[in-house]
């Protein structure tokens, strides 16, 4: 069973804190990760494949240094690693992104599954994992929080909703995009350490991919950012004081209105 | 858009290093050079420059070329939500605001409504202020699946050309509009809190948070239509109903094959652990690490409901295996707005408090006077959490006559 | 301090420091509290490739030694001196088989301990004897193809838990120390039992129990090296493993150390950090150099060890005497530091100060330790 899992680098913001004084972010020292849902598809991979075989290819789009989040998913028990990096695609939005992994992924080979984490922490979006399965035109199921199953090229999943879950069953290739219930990512390994040293990882750049130039980057991406800006930051409001009896009195005199509404 | 440092002002402080959180700043020679592969144009060393050293030259609508016109492109689209035959509240709260941008742009608000029977909830539609509901009447769209959703939203798009087109970020509405998205080349802005008219330009303008909502960003869609976006459930308010409103109902019926899906949803399970769905709560009453157990868990469960509200959880507490995941409320877990939050025992964690920082009303219970939740809380209470909460159930019953 | 580390001891470093602080530090309080064996930490270790980091490859390691076990133990112990003694007590008793064992002996038993699947235990101590361990009175006598067991150890780290032990027993009474073997025994072997589980003051992750054995009967392929070198293979074994016992000294020292630094900038008084205090500051600038000077002994003797210096008992013996009573020096000291909350079982460091004090005691005591080092000394001189 050939599994890609596509993984994106991230500011870890378990690092950033709020600074109590000016009420803004403190961000020195943030070290860039793995996106913490993609490590739960990762796992949810190389589970895959120590049941049914296969080889793990992990994909990842971003700048140069996104090689070592390649090397950890290496160290993590994954096979193989493609860098998708060039100019060209700076500035993409989910669009870009979307097109761009889905060419690289055709340009990769044959595969069965695709796994994505639900979405990233510093876009939230949740758009490019449904995105490349629009583009390579395959059956997706969102939000998985268990694979219950997969025989004769069936796979069958829960997807998580506001309820509670569906039960979903797909043909395979499939995309599916996983949740942090599914699992829990294992810590690397010594001999897993070692072999992501020495691997060599594939680079792919727009040239490779076969791509309609107009389609990569910012110049491929229908939204645009136009102004950024930081939210007047939430004031810590008052303090109330006094004994638990004392205190829900004053808190429930203060709540009771909006309740009742 | 691009980023420049003005080297005359650069003082070389290293503020702007700091204030980066993609390491893309250095200092060479006292002054700040950028490293184009690592900047995401996030602007946060704009912030935190006190020199006004470091400009982003953000492209305003006018600057914008445009290369086609699309005069054909009209009126404002809201995808209905559907779960069980009934029309979710999302979408009367995109109702809401979709209203106030057709008449902006001066054309009309049109529902759109996938289903089996729904010819009644078409109707609420309409009351709810739609001048048309269009209706896709079939048993194949009883319940939501992607691909024949998709293949219909695509093609009505493709067959009426609205030039916006809004649907709630729920995980039904970002599972299928990212994937109509792609079949139409729209534009797409996920998970927006605000939304606007450039009414010049016919412009819709996106505003959504990033990076855990520590950065606002507004965005456009200037070459391509319809401009998408799915918005925050609990941010926009919902349209009023007026039985009097009157609208066009247009039922639209295709060939079998448009519904054909390579899934089968093979069942749908509903937890009844909770009745309170967190996403949909007015009040949640979540627990922390300071909780120490699951049976502990009773008392903001009484709490919650009394106030009839939903449970929520901390990280810590869900690891801990307290609460299941399902009650996570922070960065790997749910992003909530209810009017009122009250976090007991949860020390506030920048992880839980983009999950909840926009809470109209945000009350903190911890023992310890510096946690960081009290810096964003509305009301605090330094106390033990298993004196205070306890005795607030014990006076809401009394003040509500539960 | 930079200690030259070659690439793969660093990646087996930052392993254990993660394992540590992700998964150990987590659940060491309720586990120290309730007594629980770290089986769970035991799997993870074994899926990171840990537990045969001592183990030659062709029987399944990845062919370290002394050095790696160390580095991997003190990381594990700044987060739990109990519970990193799964690991460092399976390889006290998996040396015996490393350093005397046949061929066949080795591939029988070392692969399932490299990966994990089994822990092993060695079994000397007894109600009789502990630090004079001539006087052992578990009997082996030979019967044709076997040998027949009695006896019964004492506090035997692991015990019950394991599937190897290496036992020490006598096969001749009258010879005294001379008289002993030592012999591989199977957990579920007929007549080998355990005894209750002993309630501890510190280390209460680590299972601690009696080995009965009540004519127990082992066929002589697993009598390791020959009748008579019992002792010869404890005190080697004890040689390789004492600069693990230091190194989970240093690793309880340095984690009782890091906590206390993180909490005197946090705990305000007279309106100020107490990290900011000078009195204060000069006792954690002693601990932390007393901290390094027993690393740095530590690492030096398992250097020794992994060059093939086989006369490494005085030093091994000045390692485990210093580490082991800086770290009963630095955790009482840190303790101190957290002032009353210090004393209160709701804050870690109290756990440290308990954890540390095993390390005086087990594997020979601080004493005999010193009579080592000071015989030693006397020979040496005669020598001259």
């Amino acid at each position: 069973m050939n599994i890609i899992v596509c993984i994106k680098q991230v500011p870890d913001t378990t690092n950033i804190r709020i600074d109590p004084e000016t009420n803004t972010l403190v961000r020195s020292g943030v070290q860039s990760i793995i996106n913490p849902f993609d490590m739960y598809a990762i796992e949810e991979a190389v589970r895959l494949k120590e049941k049914f075989g296969g080889l793990v290819t992990i994909v990842t789009m971003g700048p140069p240094q996104a090689e070592e989040a390649l090397r950890e998913a290496i160290s993590l028990g994954a096979d193989e690693a493609v860098l998708i990096s060039d100019r060209a695609f700076a500035g993409s939005d989910t669009w870009a992104t979307s097109y761009t992994l889905s060419r690289a992924i055709q340009k990769i080979g044959k595969f069965d599954i695709i796994i994505c984490g639900k979405q990233a922490i510093d876009g939230d979006t949740a758009q490019v994992g449904p995105g490349i399965a629009a583009f390579l035109d395959i059956p997706q199921i969102t939000f998985v929080k268990k694979i219950e199953d997969i025989k004769d090229s069936l796979m069958r999943a829960d997807r998580m909703t506001e309820e509670g879950y569906d039960i979903i069953e797909s043909p395979l290739p499939c995309l599916i995009t996983v949740v942090k219930e599914i699992n829990e990512p294992r810590l690397p390994s010594l001999k897993g350490k070692m072999k992501a040293k020495k691997i060599e990882i594939k680079k792919l750049e727009a040239k490779d991919l076969d791509a309609d130039p107009d389609s990569l980057g910012l110049k491929g991406s229908p939204t645009k950012v136009v102004k950024i800006f930081t939210p007047p930051p939430r004031k810590g409001g008052q303090i109330l004081e006094g004994e638990a009896k004392e205190v829900s009195g004053k808190l429930v005199e203060l709540l009771k209105g909006e309740i009742c509404l | 858009m691009s980023i420049k440092v003005i080297t005359e002002k650069c003082t070389g402080c290293k503020l702007c290093v700091k204030s980066c959180p993609f390491n893309a700043i250095e200092i060479i020679n006292k002054k700040a050079v950028i490293d184009f592969d690592k900047c995401t144009l996030c602007g946060a060393c704009i912030e935190s420059c006190k020199f006004d050293a470091i400009v982003l030259t953000k492209l305003s609508p006018t600057d914008i070329q445009f290369p086609k016109k699309f005069d054909e492109y009209k009126d404002v689209w809201v995808f209905c939500e559907q779960k069980k035959g009934v029309v979710q509240s999302v979408a009367y709260e995109l109702l809401g605001k979709a209203r106030e941008l057709a008449d902006t742009l001066g054309v009309e608000l049109c529902g759109v409504l996938l289903g089996e029977n729904m010819k009644e909830e078409a109707q609420k539609i309409i009351h709810r202020g739609a001048n048309k509901a269009y209706l896709v009447d079939s048993p194949a769209l009883k319940y939501y699946q992607d691909e024949p959703y998709s293949k219909v939203l695509v093609q009505l798009i493709k067959e009426y050309k609205p030039e916006i087109v809004l649907c709630g970020a729920t995980s039904i509405g970002r599972s299928l509009i990212s994937r109509v998205a792609i079949g139409i080349h729209a534009g797409l802005t996920a998970d927006c809190t605000g939304l606007d008219i450039d009414k010049k330009e016919r412009l819709l303008l996106q505003t959504r948070p990033a990076f855990g909502g520590n950065i606002m960003a507004t965005i456009i869609c200037p070459n391509h239509r319809p401009q998408m976006s799915t918005v925050r459930h609990k941010v926009m308010k919902e349209a009023a109903e007026n039985k009097h409103h009157k609208g066009k109902i247009i039922e639209k019926n295709y060939d079998s094959n448009i519904y054909f899906s390579r899934t089968r949803l093979l069942d749908i399970v509903e937890e009844i652990e909770d009745t309170v769905n967190l996403t949909e709560a007015n009040v949640i009453v979540s627990g922390g690490r300071g909780i120490q157990s699951p049976e502990n868990f009773k008392l903001i469960e009484d709490l919650a409901k009394t106030l009839g509200g939903a449970v929520g959880a901390s990280r810590a507490a869900v690891d801990s295996g307290w609460k299941t995941y399902s009650h996570q409320v922070g960065q790997t877990g749910k992003t909530v707005c209810p009017k009122i939050y009250i976090a007991c025992g949860i020390s506030g964690q920048i992880q839980h408090l983009v999950g909840m920082q926009s809470s109209e009303i945000i009350v903190a219970i911890n023992k310890d006077p510096y946690a960081p939740i009290f810096s964003v809380a509305t009301y605090g209470i330094v106390g033990d959490v298993f004196e205070v909460v306890p005795e607030l159930t014990r006076q809401f019953k009394e003040a509500l006559k539960r | 301090m930079d200690y030259l580390l070659t690439e793969e001891q660093v990646m087996i470093r930052d392993i254990a420091r993660q394992i540590a602080q992700e998964k150990i530090k987590p659940v060491a309080a309720k586990y120290d509290a309730e007594g629980i064996f770290p089986w769970d930490i035991v799997k993870i270790m074994a899926a990171s490739d840990l537990c045969g980091i001592y183990i030659e490859e062709k029987y399944g390691g990845t062919g370290g030694g002394a050095m790696e076990l160390v580095l991997a133990t003190e990381e594990l112990s700044k987060a739990c001196g109990g519970i990193s003694l799964a690991f460092a007590a399976t390889a006290l008793g998996t040396f015996p088989i490393i350093l005397f064992g046949t061929e066949e002996q080795k591939n029988k038993y070392l692969p399932d301990i490299a990966k994990g699947k089994k822990l092993a235990a060695f079994g000397l101590t007894e109600a009789g004897a502990g630090s004079d361990a001539g006087a052992i009175a578990t009997t082996a006598d030979k019967k044709g193809d076997h040998y027949i067991l009695n006896g019964t150890k004492q506090w035997i780290t692991n015990g019950g838990e394991a599937e190897v032990y290496t036992v020490i027993a006598s096969t001749d009474r009258s010879k005294g120390a001379r008289g002993a073997a030592a012999f591989i025994v199977e957990k579920g072997t007929k007549g080998f039992e355990f005894g209750k589980k002993e309630d501890k003051m510190g280390i209460r992750a680590s299972a601690t129990r009696e080995l009965v054995f009540t004519d127990c009967k082992i066929p002589k392929e697993n009598l390791l090296a020959k009748e008579g070198m019992g002792f010869i293979v404890a005190m080697k074994t004890f040689d390789q493993s004492r600069p693990g016992v230091a190194a989970q000294a240093v690793g309880i020292a340095q984690g009782a150390l890091d906590l206390t630094v993180q909490y005197m900038k946090e705990r305000k008084q007279f309106g100020k950090s107490i990290s900011s205090f000078q009195g204060l500051q000069f006792m954690l600038a002693d601990m932390a150099t007393e901290i390094e000077a027993s690393r740095a002994l530590v690492y030096a003797c398992a250097r020794m060890l992994d060059s093939g210096n086989t006369k490494i008992s005085k030093d091994s013996a000045m390692a485990k005497l210093f580490a082991s009573d800086v770290a009963m020096k630095v955790t009482t000291d840190c303790v101190q530091l957290f002032g009353g909350y210090g004393y209160m079982r709701d804050y870690p460091i109290e756990k440290y100060m308990r954890d540390a004090k095993i390390t005086q005691i087990y594997e020979g005591t601080n004493q005999i330790q010193r009579s080592i080092i000071a015989n030693h000394l006397i020979k040496e001189s005669a020598a001259k």
